[in-house]
């Protein structure tokens, strides 16, 4: 679609071929052009030409970032002062951000212009970007079908070309998923690589920020500038920072898991565990050691998931409360109905739903049964994966059972939704970073290959998701 | 474990939620779809499993104990549903006493 990735954007910049002005006034046409996609919930149009404007005459200065001019939209739960956010719920409506996300400030150190904010599932929870009270988003590869969740206005965003690179954030695969369903490259870095301040919290042992984009190239560059310690986020990892971006070379021979359970799982569609598996032979084929592990915990990774963080989300959501900011109800008469009517106004059936699991699993008589339990069993499958990696370097699986599918299929059955996330909550339960980089299509429709690598390997995986998109195995389409 | 109405109630007033009606019944069905899907993880002998509670591996993470001005009075009055020029308007939390509990 003729975007160019970001080093040769800057080449052009700094040989005067383009301007940054010139560039966002692309963008803002391609935006306004395929607005049916409903990818932006606004766009920072006089924002964005100004900061251009004021790039322009900073790189005319001989000032240039690492992102001077890269044109980036934030999928809507990330704070940007002065902006509006909402999570795509109607119980934030008209909410503007008071301060600026930490990876925000740190896109802006580096010369970013933040160019609008997408479309999600309310709240992130989703796989499929229906639960947005905004309405839905269209997959840009084909308008009848879903373009993924929670992060499905990042990916379309992408893939229509209307910024160079997005955010989202990933629970359970919230990047991956649509990034999959969208024919684009999507990383979830390990759990504490990028600070969660400023983000609109889900569940918040589970929720990491992360890049969209239409290159490995570009999405490393991103996760470098916005990785790091923090001080807001006293989870966030101390440990240095590795420069991403100039360490994308996949050298030597690697040892590379695949999990059996999820090759052979039923709900995988036989042409791409077909791609998969002949993506496998290439690697092989390369010299490299490709081994079938066993996963038995695969079937419990999601009801793990769902009862992990609906308790996390139960709590975090207790903050909206139509005291300080956000809706309240006109139809409340006391203190108690001015917070139930509120809530239950304000907020969609998805998240009312988690709530009410979540208050079950945390409430008297069941902390134990499902809590408790749930955090034993997030220790065994962390503790599984660990083992992986002990003979492994990466681990790879396909990042969705199916390709795209269309709106409605999946609303009626909230179990089937949620085992959209089966290959993708993994990464997210274990904590660990994962890629998803298009692996190839199907009726037209793309599908993605999963990388996975150990806590903070975030280089290897990114090096091997580049290797493979670049495709010259000989077996890629 | 099977959800009640009764069960929706209570949780649905230790949530500040309130369900009526048909959406009652969906969430109510909802909810037992979901907890007997939960429920596949007492498949699991979990024995002297210690639970995994902080993904994180910093520890004790430390800063002074100052207090910063962050924030204006005017600035965290923003968004507020209601407001005067100084305070949140909420409504009446206590009663008075002839007004009974």
């Amino acid at each position: 679609m003729g975007i160019d990735a970001i080093a040769p954007y800057h080449r052009a910049l700094k040989n005067g071929e383009t301007t940054v002005v010139a560039t966002v006034s692309d963008f803002l046409a391609r935006i306004s052009d395929t607005a049916h996609l409903n990818a932006f919930l606004e766009v920072f149009v006089d924002d964005a030409m100004q900061r251009a404007k004021t790039l322009d005459a900073s790189i005319a200065e001989g000032q240039f970032g690492k992102l001077t001019g890269v044109v980036i939209a934030i999928k809507d739960n990330i704070c940007f002062e002065g902006h509006r956010v909402q999570a795509a719920s109607k119980i934030l409506e008209g909410f503007e951000s008071l301060y600026s996300a930490t990876v925000i400030e740190r896109l802006l150190a580096e010369g970013a212009v933040i160019i609008g904010r997408l479309n999600c599932d309310e709240f992130a929870m989703g796989s499929s970007t229906e639960n947005s009270s905004l309405g839905n988003t269209l997959n840009p590869w084909d308008n009848t079908r879903v373009p993924g969740g929670s992060s499905g206005g990042s990916a379309a965003a992408v893939a229509a070309g209307l910024c160079h690179v997005a955010l989202g954030s990933d629970t359970g695969g919230s990047i991956r998923q649509p990034a999959s369903f969208c024919g684009v490259v999507g990383v979830k870095p390990t759990y504490g690589r990028v600070s969660r301040y400023g983000l609109l919290a889900y569940a918040s042992s589970f929720d990491q920020i992360g890049p969209l984009a239409r290159n490995v190239d570009d999405a490393a560059l991103i996760l470098e500038v916005m990785a790091g310690a923090d001080d807001y986020d006293s989870t966030a990892s101390s440990r240095p920072v590795p420069r991403y971006s100039e360490e994308l070379t996949a050298s030597g021979k690697k040892r590379f898991a695949y999990l059996r359970d999820c090759v052979e799982h039923p709900a995988l569609d036989a042409d791409i565990r077909d791609r998969f598996m002949k993506m496998v032979e290439g690697l092989r084929n390369e010299g490299h050691t490709v081994q079938a592990v066993d996963f038995p915990l695969l079937e419990h990774l999601v009801p793990t998931y769902y009862v992990l963080t609906t308790a996390e989300a139960s709590s975090n959501f207790s903050r909206y409360d139509g005291m300080r900011y956000g809706y309240r109800s006109p139809k409340a008469h006391d203190l108690e109905s001015t917070y139930k009517m509120s809530r239950s106004e304000g907020f969609g059936p998805e998240v009312k739903r988690r709530i009410m699991l979540g208050t079950f699993v945390l409430s008297a008589g069941y902390y134990d049964a499902y809590y408790s339990k749930g955090q034993k069993v997030r220790r065994l499958v962390q503790d599984r994966v660990k083992a992986i990696f002990d003979d492994h370097d990466l681990m790879l699986s396909p990042t969705t059972p199916d390709v795209a599918f269309r709106f409605g299929e999946n609303s009626d059955d909230p179990i089937k939704m949620y085992l959209e996330d089966i290959f993708t909550v993994l990464a997210n339960l274990a904590g660990i970073p994962a890629i998803s980089v298009p692996l190839g299509e199907k009726d037209g429709l793309p599908f993605g290959v999963q990388v996975m690598a150990d806590s903070f390997h975030e280089s290897e995986m990114l090096a091997y998701g580049k290797r493979l998109l670049s495709d010259d195995f000989g077996v890629l389409v | 474990m099977e959800i009640t109405d009764k069960t929706v109630d209570e949780l649905a007033h230790l949530a500040r939620l309130q369900f009526e009606g048909e959406e009652k019944e969906r969430i109510r069905h909802d909810l037992n779809r979901i907890l007997g899907f939960m429920e596949k993880l007492n498949e699991l002998d979990t024995e002297g499993v210690e639970p995994l509670i902080y993904l994180s591996e910093e520890l004790n993470v430390l800063r002074n104990d100052e207090s910063r001005q962050t924030i204006t009075q005017q600035q965290a009055l923003k968004n507020a549903p209601q407001r005067d020029s100084d305070y949140f308007k909420v409504p009446k939390v206590l009663k008075n006493p002839s007004e009974g509990k």
